[in-house]
């Protein structure tokens, strides 16, 4: 197989735009970067899979649609097990050389979706699933998620009553499935993201990207600072970008100098109400987070070389 | 076994207030004493979601957000037999995947309120428009033989009042309630009369006797909960009085399910309500319940300007259907009209209990009905185009 390296200037991407301006987004959509990235990789040969979420609006009212490839709108629980027919049904047809992607948000992914989503993952479904986070459901009104960090604050989860629990851990759930490719990315790292959506393209099976996708709305952050949290999110460690192949190869994608988390808090009025002791705390946990993070990579590495399969 | 009834002080100031359809339901609910509310955010049902959030806060009751409408409906199982006063809210899409619930809480007796702020539909739909189409969902959605209780409010006002009954009826007969709201009713803004005291109903309670089965003839038996002391056994098979399972036991079969639609269908009457508006001298009967009975009211006196003589009756409860309320009310016209925002369901009732034809009037275009669609409904069919 062809390793597959970084890009070396951003002008290996696709020039061709295939998501095309009209889209219906907020102004700094974290999601809407994400596709128009995702889709100068993946090009035309692709099948978008949207369950209830943003992009299920963003696309455009009939018969507009921005993302210029077939799209298939489908229940809100129901995204991965609907690409893995679509897939099954493309087999049966004989054709090939299809992309068939899951495009789904953190709700239904993590809540709603969670079960068909590990089913998906079991079968090893040969599906790409993307699941773009914004860590709320933000299209029904920012109601939380189990996708939403600790701290924050939501329309369900407001004032003093911020929330209390931590963000469900999704790569190293999917890892867990020992699925061929998992891999986290967000927008303030194109190079990063184009590489992943490559990398998931040459591999056969079950793949999954979760993509950090700050929503200035939701998040009470200013538009022109979306990009600037998704970098904050990865510099603080919030938000760590890896891979895991076959649920136990991890590599770390970027590894820049670590930010103190209150810089990433600051850039959001979601958090605004936290004390400096809460931050505190969510900057240990962070730590300890990253800690837990770099052992597992080691033992697994190790692990792996003690058995090989 | 009869259920206690309670007198309180309203929760919220005696007062006239302004507020949206879903605020004036969570209100009603609060005021019925909930003390606990599971949901899922969808589209129009949001809001009193969010204002239960708050609400509950401040009475120290349990708000959980759920992971889908499966665990919304299951949370809310648990709760009542936890003996608490549960309620849920959804729309269409979420109400269908609470369906294998709704069986198991009609099963197991267990009395809850879920309030669907109804949009239009099939499936996704129009998310942020009003429909009526989920009038036999809630009734037939799942499967075999079970009877439930809806009402459907006409107004902001009738949100609050009927979420008040819709707890108390769901209390006093065991079984889930629905209050059959639409994004019209959801998202309306307008007054609502807050009276000084509310009248709370309780379920039945006499510790030791069987939850499962009773000789009073209205058919409800006990609730105890859990954490009472009783060595319970709830089960969605069919069981005995006591909650034994009995699979194999065809009386005991018959006499379960028996029990559970003879409580309702035998107090049907009771349960009914509805209003008529100028039937006195009615040739034209318009039958209209929730949003669209506001447009069948301002229908029939516009219809009555132009010499037309049509009236209104407005069933309160879509289920049971006050049957002997509207035989009486269609006894003397000749012709009856069923305006709803959906391909026809409560026509079909209409028929059933009228034994005659009735002429469906129906608005599908993810608005709320208007006058001039039943106007100009009642004149294509009577033959009085002008």
């Amino acid at each position: 197989m062809e390793t597959l390296t970084y890009l070396k200037n951003f002008t290996e991407v696709a020039e061709e735009e295939i998501m095309k301006p009209g889209h219906v987004a907020c102004p700094g959509c974290g999601a809407a970067l994400a596709m128009r990235l995702a889709l100068k990789t993946l090009g035309r040969n692709t099948i978008l899979i949207f369950p209830a979420c943003c992009w299920a609006v963003i696309d455009g009212p009939f018969p507009y649609s921005a993302c210029n490839v077939p799209v298939f709108q489908v229940a809100f629980e129901t995204a991965a097990i609907t690409a893995g027919a679509i897939r099954a049904g493309l087999n049966a047809t004989g054709k090939k050389g299809i992309n068939v992607v899951a495009w789904a948000g953190d709700g239904g992914t993590m809540d709603i979706g969670f079960g068909q989503l590990s089913a998906a993952a079991e079968r090893n479904d040969d599906i790409i699933y993307v699941c773009y986070d914004n860590e709320a459901y933000m299209n029904t009104g920012i109601q939380r998620s189990s996708a939403t960090p600790w701290g924050a604050w939501t329309t369900t989860t407001p004032g003093k009553d911020f929330k209390k629990e931590k963000k469900k851990n999704l790569l190293e759930i999917m890892a867990a499935h020992r699925v061929p490719y998992a891999a986290s990315t967000t927008i303030a790292y194109p190079d990063d993201l184009v590489h992943k959506f490559r990398k998931a393209m040459s591999i056969e099976g079950f793949r999954i990207i979760h993509i950090f996708s700050p929503c200035p709305p939701g998040h009470k952050a200013l538009e022109k600072d979306s990009i600037l949290e998704a970098r904050y999110a990865v510099e603080s460690r919030v938000f760590p970008l890896y891979e895991v192949e076959a649920g136990t190869h991890y590599t770390l994608s970027k590894n820049p100098p670590q930010r103190p988390v209150n810089d990433y808090l600051s850039l959001q009025g979601r958090f605004r109400h936290l004390t400096e002791e809460q931050r505190d705390y969510i900057q240990k946990n962070v730590n300890a987070e990253w800690a837990r993070l770099m052992h597992h990579m080691r033992v697994s590495e190790a692990i792996t070389n003690e058995h090989p399969a | 076994m009869k259920h206690t009834v309670e007198t309180v002080p309203a929760p919220l100031p005696p007062d006239d207030y302004f507020m949206m359809g879903d605020e004036a339901s969570a209100e009603g609910a609060i005021a019925a004493g909930c003390n606990f509310f599971a949901g899922y955010p969808i589209t129009p049902s949001s809001e009193l979601m969010v204002r239960m959030v708050h609400r509950l806060k401040e009475t120290n009751g349990s708000f959980i957000q759920m992971e889908d409408e499966i665990g919304s409906i299951s949370a809310l199982i648990g709760a009542s037999w936890a003996g608490a006063r549960p309620m849920t809210t959804t729309s269409g899409p979420g109400l269908s995947l609470m369906m294998e619930g709704i069986g198991y809480a009609a099963m197991t007796e267990a009395p809850l309120v879920v309030v669907d702020i109804q949009r239009a539909g099939p499936s996704t739909g129009q998310a942020t428009r009003p429909g009526s189409g989920d009038i036999f969902q809630v009734r037939f959605g799942s499967h075999s033989d079970y009877e439930i209780i809806a009402l459907s409010p006409w107004s902001v006002q009738e949100a609050y009042d009927l979420t008040i009954d819709a707890f108390n009826l769901a209390e006093a007969y065991r079984v889930p309630t629905f209050v059959l709201a639409d994004e019209s009713i959801g998202h309306l803004r307008e007054k609502v009369t807050i009276g000084e005291t509310v009248e709370r109903w309780h379920r039945p309670t006499a510790p030791g006797m069987p939850p499962f089965d009773t000789d009073d003839e209205n058919g409800v038996p006990p609730m105890p909960a859990f954490g009472q002391g009783e060595r319970l056994l709830v089960t969605g098979s069919t069981h005995d009085a006591r909650g034994f399972r009995k699979t194999q036991d065809s009386a005991a079969h018959q006499r379960l399910v028996g029990r559970l639609v003879g409580k309702i269908r035998n107090a049907a009457e009771k349960i009914a309500r509805y209003e008529t508006y100028s039937l006195e001298d009615a040739e034209i009967l318009v039958v209209a319940y929730g949003f669209s009975a506001r447009a069948a009211l301002e229908a029939i006196s516009e219809l009555r300007r132009d010499g037309v003589k049509a009236g209104l009756f407005r069933p309160l409860t879509l289920w049971p259907f006050p049957e002997a309320g509207l035989k009486l009310a269609a006894k003397s016209v000749e012709r009856v009209f069923v305006p709803e925002m959906n391909w026809g369901q409560v026509v079909r009732e209409v028929e059933r209990i009228l034994h005659r034809d009735v002429v469906p009037i129906t608005q599908v275009d993810g608005e709320g009905m208007r006058p001039q669609s039943i106007i100009d409904g009642v004149r294509g069919r009577a033959g009085m185009n002008s």
